[in-house]
């Protein structure tokens, strides 16, 4: 498979990254050469293979359903480019 | 007081229990080399003296009153994936800009615990992804290592780069790194440093920043065997914090070194021997088989026929998880922010100036291969060869075999902007060939030093274990180093 200029701009959209016409070219090229190179695992016979889900064997652990930790919202937008009284601050995206 | 850089983990905390040299000492012996090498190497993107003093201080305490950790008053350099409250936390990209965590990575803590030293935040290719350090937003890492009769520069290695340049210069004691597709043995392999990836699950991945979760796994990286086992022990812990940390009890790792590997038999695979391999690497596989041989273990041929598969399989599983993960930078919790229009084209142009040129090829390549009607024809089917790479080492390992030996690179350290490999991103994922296996199957794996090229350039090898068999590696990996001896570059800096 691979990818054309109209593609890598919906795929640049949808990973909210802005490209130039001239990135978006230059991708198509650099993805094209890595998705030829991934390419040959269409050879690899994987019927009834299961798709690996976990490195070990092991159950998923769950903690107890209780209240750990919190009461750190200034912690929390400590780092935050816009903030006030420990809300983060966006362009507004409700008329 | 340089020459106490001279001296690894080990004899260093020889002569601090025995009270010829203090934690303040040492620490100010480091700090003094850093500062005459940094701005040469770059190994360094923070460093922070003041803390490491008061750490230092408070370890001498310590020692004064009998309760010295396992790694009291240690100098150790931080790769910045790890979190470290307070400090310089940004992975080496521009879109964490000015990000400083409230918290502390579990693994750092435990190193802190033990009564480590930190000296700073180590370079590295920005996200963890690249081979060579010339991802970094912080530029490229000079490797302490130079030709013979050359004045080139060469890269470290990456993703790592920061780290092993460090140990190899002796910028720090020992060094935390981190390895996706092989992070930490490639760029120990390209200087001459001992560096292991553990079985996945052994150290904690909270507070490091994440690439591709289903991969990424801490290790140290130092100047020796029996240091990278005092490191790791210090590094491991079971954490309820991260929910793919296994509860296993983490063995004294010191104590396998200068353990007989005798009768224990090491698999070969005829698949590590590629087409173009310098003849150099054969001869280098070849004198590892016989340092072995020669301490009694059993060669034997083993066949992993779906190696030539982990390279590009990876190349599906660690942008795909990579694409989601990198998600969160968004311009609105941390980093940088540049302002749009509306909130879209905010979150656009923060990610367009933040990110760099390999981490947006990345991302685009996950967020591709994850789109609507491609997850079963990549992603899926990724998943599923991963399992027939693990099932091949599982077949290995059931016939008997307690490790395998292979090249841990397919050659030695090349130059800084090396043309070749700027064309073609391919090139220089091929690096990773030999490495990359053991993080789709979860394995652990140690590069260690085997020999120098007719450059002059350090080569490693690597040993790939069972699951949670960290001592065989340590045992055998220690045969080899006894035998090829260690290597130290020649100071140019």
């Amino acid at each position: 498979m691979s990818v054309d200029l109209a593609t890598v701009k919906r795929v640049a959209r949808l990973a909210r990254i802005a490209v130039s016409d001239e990135e978006a070219e230059r991708m198509t090229g650099e993805l094209n050469g890595i998705l030829g190179f991934v390419e040959q695992l269409s050879e690899v016979n994987v019927d009834g293979v299961e798709p690996m889900t976990s490195v070990t064997p092991m159950e998923m652990k769950k903690r107890d359903d209780i209240v750990a930790d919190g009461d750190k919202a200034a912690d929390i937008v400590a780092n935050a480019p816009n903030s006030d009284r420990n809300f983060f601050l966006v362009p507004k995206v409700v008329e | 007081m340089t020459d106490l850089t001279r001296l690894t983990i080990a004899e260093a905390r020889a002569k601090l229990s025995a009270k010829e040299i203090t934690a303040v000492e040492l620490t100010e012996a480091y700090v003094s080399a850093i500062e005459a090498a940094n701005e040469t190497i770059n190994a360094y993107v923070t460093v922070t003296p003041e803390k490491a003093r008061e750490m230092a201080k408070a370890s001498d305490a310590r020692i004064a009153a009998g309760n010295a950790g396992a790694l009291e008053g240690i100098p150790l350099g931080i790769k910045d994936l790890f979190g470290t409250e307070g400090v310089h936390t940004q992975a080496c990209s521009h879109i964490l800009d000015g990000f400083k965590p409230r918290y502390e990575s579990t693994v750092t803590q435990n190193l802190w615990n033990d009564g480590a030293v930190m000296l700073g935040k180590l370079n590295m290719d920005e996200f963890a992804m690249g081979s060579s350090n010339e991802t970094s937003y912080y530029g490229a890492v000079k490797n302490p290592w130079r030709a013979k009769g050359s004045n080139m520069d060469l890269v470290p290695g990456g993703s790592s780069g920061g780290s092993a340049a460090a140990v190899a210069a002796q910028l720090c004691a020992g060094a935390t790194a981190t390895d996706t597709g092989g992070s930490i043995r490639q760029p120990a392999a390209f200087t001459g440093t001992v560096g292991i990836k553990p079985t996945y699950g052994r150290c904690s991945r909270w507070g490091i920043v994440a690439f591709a979760s289903s991969l990424d796994q801490a290790g140290p990286i130092a100047r020796d065997v029996r240091d990278a086992a005092i490191l790791l022990k210090s590094m491991a812990s079971v954490d309820a914090k991260d929910t793919t940390s296994v509860d296993i009890p983490i063995p004294n790792y010191e104590a396998s070194i200068g353990q007989s590997i005798k009768g224990m038999k090491i698999g070969i695979p005829k698949e590590y021997r590629v087409d173009g391999m310098p003849e150099e690497i054969e001869a280098l596989w070849q004198q590892g088989i016989a340092w072995l041989k020669e301490a009694g273990a059993e060669i034997v041929d083993i066949t992993l026929p779906h190696t030539k598969y982990a390279l590009p399989a990876y190349y599906i599983v660690a942008p795909a998880e990579a694409s989601s993960n990198l998600a969160r930078y968004d311009g609105v919790r941390y980093g940088l922010r540049v302002d749009g229009k509306d909130i879209v084209d905010m979150y656009e142009k923060t990610r367009a100036a933040g990110f760099g040129r390999e981490v947006k090829r990345r991302i685009m390549i996950g967020t591709y291969v994850l789109s609507a009607g491609y997850y079963d024809a990549y992603y899926l089917r990724a998943q599923k060869v991963r399992t027939l790479i693990k099932r091949d080492f599982e077949l290995a390992f059931q016939a008997g075999v307690d490790a395998v030996l292979t090249p841990a690179t397919p050659s030695s350290a090349f130059g800084i902007a090396d043309e070749d490999l700027a064309s073609d991103p391919v090139k220089m994922y091929l690096n990773d060939i030999f490495t990359v296996t053991v993080n789709m199957a979860g394995l652990p794996g140690i590069a260690v030093p085997g020999g120098l090229d007719h450059k002059g350039l350090p080569l490693g090898l690597q040993l790939i274990g069972k699951p949670f068999d960290e001592e065989t590696l340590f045992k055998t990996a220690h045969v080899i180093e006894q035998a090829a001896g260690r290597f130290t570059p020649a100071k140019w800096w």
